[in-house]
Order: structure tokens, then sequence, then C-alpha cells
């Protein structure tokens, strides 16, 4: 289930960065935004993940650790892995390339790491149900738990009154959470339940809607039907039931 | 605690906390002061500490100039950056950097992960995923006497070495022996725990032991 046009370059000189990625891990995507915001070429490798092909030896070899795990990032061979791992990477790497999106006070980076960590340790836990629930209730009653959850980034929206989590421009929270954009909003498909709610967290929906849209960011954006599609065939292969998908209202 | 280096911080934590513990060692390591505060976070949660993390309403928390800041690498990296003079527990190449993050990443999803099954889990069948992962880090530090390499003592050992008072624990419960498994491993514990920032913020393998059997306990496992 490879995406078509997987293989390729992006942007000018050659800075000797590779990044093995899957076209729809929001990990990936986060990478991905980090060297399309700033600017930064690289190659990007989809892998092989699923289906009939297997990960690549060189997948293998840069993140043995865990397996292959996707994102890596190659710079002149040396493996990164860990999407937050590279984008403070590609931070520090590439001072001068703007935006930079981790704040310069310390203590501002403290709360930008705090939140993008919570992206993982909140978000994703309330995710996980409403993508691999075993029945409409419970991805619903999920789906209500995750509302719940970006409120709390609803929250930090309303204290910062900035445009973006990492304030005039894009930062470390943003591209952090930005990956799943798509998949939340896919969950009206999955279940009939809006996850990026404007009634419940305006400033989270209208953040989506403004992230998604920077250049560098929208050109990333999985095709939403391919998406389901995907997300259809992944519980078939973990032996989740099948649920239909949700039409959306006329 | 006030001393020569007095600058304001006082630290939210838990005695027998790995993450409270990878503070203290810090702090103790840059000849830092700090005023410690117990939280029993068993018992009733302090006011001051569920207003400040009331997201996890958990320690440690670090408080500094009207700052706070929470998650122990998230601290550890605070401390490096605000107190530049003190001795670094991360490199300065951005490509060590990387490589550093991504080992005190792997202690956190590994081993604590694979780790906290001691007592969330009645079954005890994590032993050969916990042996797989010493065997890991074992690759990992190789022949260095410290996983900082050049750095010396650094990021990932500070992360790491509050769990190696679990060891006993994976011993007795899941009967993964690490002088066996893991000998260089269970090697650079035993000469971390020689260094005083270490021996002064860690407690025996015994009363760690003692703990983790009477949260099974507390769970009803045992």
């Amino acid at each position: 289930m490879a995406a078509a046009g997987a293989q390729g370059s992006c942007g000018g000189e050659d800075e000797g960065l590779t990044l093995l990625g899957f076209w729809s891990s929001p990990y990936v995507l986060r990478a991905r935004f980090t060297l399309n915001l700033k600017g930064i070429p690289y190659k990007y490798v989809e892998e092989e993940l699923f289906g009939d092909g297997t990960k690549s030896a060189l997948l293998l070899a840069s993140n043995p650790a865990h397996g292959g795990k996707v994102p890596v990032l190659l710079h002149h061979g040396r493996p990164v892995a860990e999407s937050l791992v590279i984008v403070e990477y590609i931070d520090e790497a590439f001072q001068d390339r703007r935006p930079r999106l981790l704040p310069s006070d310390p203590h501002e980076r403290a709360t930008a790491r705090f939140w993008a960590a919570c992206v993982e340790q909140k978000m994703v836990p309330a995710w996980a149900p409403v993508f691999c629930g075993r029945t409409l209730e419970e991805r619903v009653k999920a789906a209500g738990e995750l509302v719940a959850v970006l409120e709390t980034f609803e929250g930090v929206l309303a204290g910062g009154r900035t445009e973006f989590f990492g304030g005039e421009s894009a930062g470390l929270v943003d591209v952090a959470l930005g990956g799943f954009i798509w998949w939340l909003r896919a969950s009206e498909a999955m279940c009939g339940v809006k996850t990026i709610d404007p009634a419940r967290t305006p400033l989270v929906a209208a953040w989506a809607e403004r992230f998604s849209a920077l250049d560098g960011v929208r050109e990333m954006a999985p095709d939403m039907p391919t998406l389901l599609e995907y997300h259809l065939w992944t519980r078939a292969r973990f032996g989740l039931p099948f649920l239909p998908l949700h039409q959306p209202p006329l | 605690m006030a001393g020569e280096n007095n600058v304001g911080l006082v630290l939210l934590d838990f005695w027998v906390s790995p993450f409270g513990q990878r503070c203290r060692i810090a702090l103790a390591e840059k000849g830092l002061s700090y005023e410690y505060v117990e939280e029993n976070i068993m018992a009733t949660k302090s006011d001051r500490l569920l207003r400040s993390n009331p997201i996890y309403k958990q320690i440690p928390v670090l408080l500094h100039d009207g700052c706070i800041i929470i998650e122990s690498l998230i601290i550890l990296q605070y401390l490096d950056e605000v107190f530049p003079d003190t001795r670094s527990l991360l490199p300065t190449d951005p490509s060590e950097r990387a490589h550093t993050r991504f080992w005190a990443d792997y202690v956190d999803k590994k081993v604590y992960g694979c780790g906290s099954r001691l007592y969330t889990e009645k079954q005890l069948e994590a032993g050969t995923e916990m042996a797989g992962i010493l065997k890991t880090l074992e690759e990992e530090l190789g022949e260095k006497e410290f996983f900082g390499g050049e750095h010396g003592f650094g990021f990932v050992d500070v992360a790491l070495m509050p769990f190696t008072t679990w060891f006993e624990s994976f011993n007795r419960y899941w009967g993964v022996n690490v002088e066996e498994v893991a000998p260089t491993l269970a090697a650079w514990a035993a000469r971390c725990m020689k260094r005083e920032s270490v021996s002064k913020s860690l407690y025996s393998s015994e009363k760690v032991h003692a703990f983790i059997s009477g949260m099974r306990k507390d769970a009803g496992f045992e």
C-alpha cells in the first residue's frame, strides 16, 4: 500500500539528509513539516511497512533499538530516530534556518517540550481507542475523551493568545500536534464524532485550519479517502471487527 | 537547604520516585542547593502540587524563579540551560545531543515502560522483554565508562541510574539477574553508585523492592 510518487528529492542544494518514512505516520509528518517549514532540502524514502514489502535493510540498521520504526533521519549517513528528537536535532543542526521551532528562553523551552510530550502521553492514548475500538460505542466514548484532551490544548492557545502554539510562527508543539490533524479529522468518518470540534475547541479548530494551510504542511496532507481505506485495512490486519464508515451529513 | 549556591530552587518529589531521583542526582552533580519537599503522592496530594502540575498531578516538579518545570528529562535540560556554568549533562554537538536524547527516551519507553509492569500487572511475564532491553542498553554502553562517553557521566547515565535499584525486583519477580544477563551494565551501575551525587539520591534495592512488593499487595496481586 505504498503511496504513489513516494521517492524523490525535495528542495535545492544537498544537505546530506535522507528521511525514511511512511506516508500516513503522524510522526513522520512531524519531521517533514520541520524540514519543509525551514526550507531544508532532503531526500524522502517511502518505506514499505506493511503489505507485501518488508522494511528496508537501511531502516532496520538505522533504528535497531525500536525494530526499524519510522521516522529515521539520516544526516551524512548518521541516523537520528524518534520524531521529537529529530525535530530538535534539525532545529539545532540548522540554526540559521527560520523559523526556530524552540524558543530561546529556557523556561519557554521547557514549556514547549512539556506540551509536545503531552501529545504523546495524553492525546495519543486517547486517540488509540477511536482507531482501534471494537464497537461503535467504544469509539464514540473514546472520541469524547479525546475532545476533553484537546480542550487542554485549547487552554494553552487561549492563554497564549497567539496564532500558533509557537507564537507568531509554528513551533515544536504545532509540529508535534500537527502531524495528527488528518487522523483527528478522520474521526468523524470513523465514528460520527468530530474530535476537532469548533463548538468545543474553537481555537484548536482554527489553529488546525491555519497550520494545515501553511506552505510545507499543506503539500504533505494525506488524502482522506486513502487514509480511511488504510485505517480499515489496518483494523482488518489486526483482527478488529469491521465497522462501516459514517457518511457525512448531506 | 540554603547554601552557598542558593538560587531559589524547590523540588517537589517523592522519595522512591526514579524520576525525582534523576533530578536529585542532576542537582547534586551541578552543585546546586535546593529546597527538597517530600510529597506523599500515595495519600492526598497537596494543593501546591495540584496547582503546579494540574495536568498530571505528579512529581517531580521544579519551582524556580516563579517558573514551574515538570517532567524529569525536561527538568534536566532546563537545569543545563539555566545554569550553563555548572557541570553539563548534555553534550554540545547536535548529533551527540540527538543520540543522548534518543537513549534517554529509550529508558523512559522501555526500562520504565516494561519495568512498571512489576506493579501494574498481576502476571509476572515481562522478564524476557526486560532481559532484551538490558542487553540492548549494554550494547549501547559498549566499552564506554559511562553512557555519556567522552562527555563523562551524563544525561543517559542520570536517566537510567534510578532504575538500577529495581534490579533486585527484576530478579526476585522475573528471574532476571542483571549480573548474568548484562554484566557490563551491572558493572556500570556499581561504578556510578560510587558517585556521591548518586549514592545520596538513591535508596537501597531492598527498600525499593519492599516498596514495589507493597504496591503489588495494595493492588491485590498478592
